[in-house]
């Protein structure tokens, strides 16, 4: 009785031997170069940043030293704090946020109304309003600073943090309204409907239902929005003189720094995007994904 | 996975129903303020850099400051850099980012991750991207260290006499940082294509490549177009990189302006290569434009 099973045991496993398994290994063979590659690519993609962070952390000395050390060995916050003390990149700094802010404000402001409407309505117009924004969306910066420097100077507006945001709104605001539009896309219009059917008014239903639906799609385009005007160098190179954003500070301040001084300016430069992208990853695909097209 | 669910969504919203189309005033009203504000930074400014780049200072018409935009020295190697760049670096891109998006399209283990690492440059700034491969091409740089570590001979990559390695530096930078704005179209549009396709295809026997070449291609190409345009206007662009990277020795068309602009202070000269950059990157586009469609309308027939 004890023997059956066990014949059967031997039976069920010398079954799967015959069975071919190179299919089988080709296929782990496959998913094992998959990951090499994922991992060569990502390689390539975060070791240039972990290089100008030890730049950046490293002594002066210790950068004029060859061959340059791939671990941090010579430890040391001086050059960063250099860096961030030397004169003008506090206010820099400052001068970056105030304009991301600002530009991230009115952008929206503006943006978002024209997104809503050619997210909801048909109007004449729709279609060359929408190829002009493609149009703006096309034109190189220096296009647009170089004249506008010369009104700014004319009207005042010139080295003022102002000027600076409307620049970077115009830049943006293509973007921005795009963006918007398909972000309200998404909210079902049954939804604004219903409100209306239960007594809202056009206005009642698109803040009491809409805008909360969309608002974090919203706020997705206001950081790009904001991250768009904090990296954006030339521009604001042209249109400050002494205020400087912190890009036109680092870029007005290349040629005569020491290279430790331009590593710091690399690395303060670039945190706020780590910190962004992985705020947004989320959202990364949508925000480009619908909108382009 | 909300992509999919707006596509649809996007479709469908257009199609006025009868009640709807008495909205028709609000709309005006809430696009004004976005026209208004575009009229004055976009078509003044631009209005005003066309007057700007054919006008001397006494306010006549002249052609002066193309004549001498185009005289001088580094107005040719500004126009070939600019041009090999693009000629060189699209391709490139296109190609590493479409291998990027097909292998986490395999759904590898930890792709978040990985997405999330290849995603990093969006946000980097291109003055930022041109001094993090600085320290890493500058004479005593990690490059060269590393090749001093294992016996070669180091090199001065950016010495202004090397224009090939100023080159290489430049490119490599770009395709860093830029990389992955092409990666994020691709990737989003691939989503938008249903499996069946694919699975279809290989029911029928067609092995990777085939189903690579006849399936996911084909339907991938709307995206394609727009990166393809989008990256293309912007490498025309291209000015911090090559400062960081190189000062003055490796001279772009956007560089020029600035140079022309901040140090020589000539903002005639400086508008005249602006409207350049502008006129080249209009007709590039028209161009991509016909072809790709032409293309579309001959595979269809």
């Amino acid at each position: 009785m004890t023997s059956r099973p066990d014949t059967e045991h031997g039976t069920a496993t010398t079954a799967p031997i015959e069975v071919d398994k190179r299919p089988l290994r080709r296929h782990q063979f496959n998913r094992a170069l998959i990951q090499l590659a994922c991992i060569l690519i990502s390689l390539f993609m975060v070791v240039p940043i972990y290089l100008i962070t030890i730049s950046a952390f490293s002594t002066r000395q210790g950068l004029n030293e060859f061959p340059q050390p791939l671990w941090p060995k010579n430890f040391s916050t001086e050059t960063m704090a250099t860096f961030l003390n030397s004169t003008g990149i506090l206010a820099a700094t400052l001068n970056s946020l105030t304009v991301g802010i600002g530009t991230l404000v009115l952008a929206s402001l503006v943006g978002a109304p024209a997104g809503y409407a050619i997210a909801r309505f048909a109007f004449r117009g729709k279609d060359p309003y929408q190829l002009f924004l493609l149009f703006t969306r096309a034109l190189p910066i220096v296009v647009l600073s170089i004249p506008l420097a010369q009104v700014f100077l004319a009207t005042g507006l010139y080295d003022q943090p102002i000027g600076v945001i409307l620049l970077h709104t115009a830049l943006s605001l293509p973007t921005t309204i795009l963006i918007t539009s398909s972000v309200f896309l998404s909210v079902p219009i049954d939804a604004e409907e219903a409100a209306r059917i239960f007594g809202c008014t056009p206005v009642g239903a698109f803040l009491r239902v809409v805008l909360p639906l969309a608002l974090p799609g919203i706020a997705a385009s206001a950081i790009f929005t904001f991250v768009t005007s904090w990296n954006e160098v030339l521009g604001a190179t042209i249109l400050t003189f002494s205020n400087r954003t912190l890009p036109a500070q680092v870029l007005s301040t290349l040629g005569d720094s020491p290279v430790a001084f331009r590593f710091a300016g690399g690395l303060a430069m670039i945190i706020p995007s780590i910190i962004f992208i992985a705020i947004m990853r989320k959202y990364l695909l949508n925000m480009w994904g619908t909108t382009i097209r | 996975m909300s992509v999919s669910t707006t596509a649809p969504a996007k479709e469908r919203a257009p199609q006025p129903s009868p009640s709807r189309a008495r909205k028709r005033s609000p709309a005006l009203l809430l696009i004004l303020p976005s026209l208004i504000f575009m009229l004055l930074l976009f078509a003044y400014p631009l209005a005003q850099g066309i007057i700007t780049a054919f006008s001397d200072p006494s306010g006549g018409f002249t052609l002066g400051h193309w004549e001498r935009m185009v005289g001088d020295n580094k107005f040719i190697p500004a126009l070939r850099n600019t041009m090999l760049l693009i000629v060189v670096l699209i391709p490139l891109q296109f190609a590493f980012a479409l291998a990027m998006a097909l292998l986490l399209q395999e759904k590898p283990r930890l792709s978040g991750m990985y997405f999330y690492f290849w995603a990093i440059p969006l946000a980097v700034s291109d003055l930022a991207a041109g001094l993090v491969w600085l320290s890493i091409f500058q004479d005593r740089g990690y490059l060269n260290s590393v090749l001093d570590g294992v016996g070669l001979p180091v090199v001065s990559w950016l010495h202004y006499e090397n224009t090939t390695t100023m080159f290489i530096a430049v490119l490599c930078a770009e395709l860093w940082r830029a990389t992955s704005l092409v990666l994020v179209i691709v990737v989003s549009g691939m989503q938008g294509i249903p499996k069946d396709y694919a699975e279809a295809a290989a029911v029928f026997n067609a092995n990777y490549w085939k189903r690579l070449r006849h399936v996911i291609l084909p339907l991938l190409k709307p995206s394609l177009q727009v990166a393809l345009i989008l990256r293309t206007i912007l490498a025309f662009q291209t000015f911090a990189v090559a400062q960081a990277l190189t000062g003055e020795n490796f001279p772009l068309l956007v560089g020029e302006t600035y140079r022309w602009y901040n140090f020589l202070t000539n903002p005639y000269v400086a508008s005249a290569y602006a409207l350049l950059i502008l006129g080249i990157s209009m007709v590039t586009a028209v161009v991509y434009l016909r072809v790709l469609r032409d293309q579309s309308q001959v595979g269809k027939r």
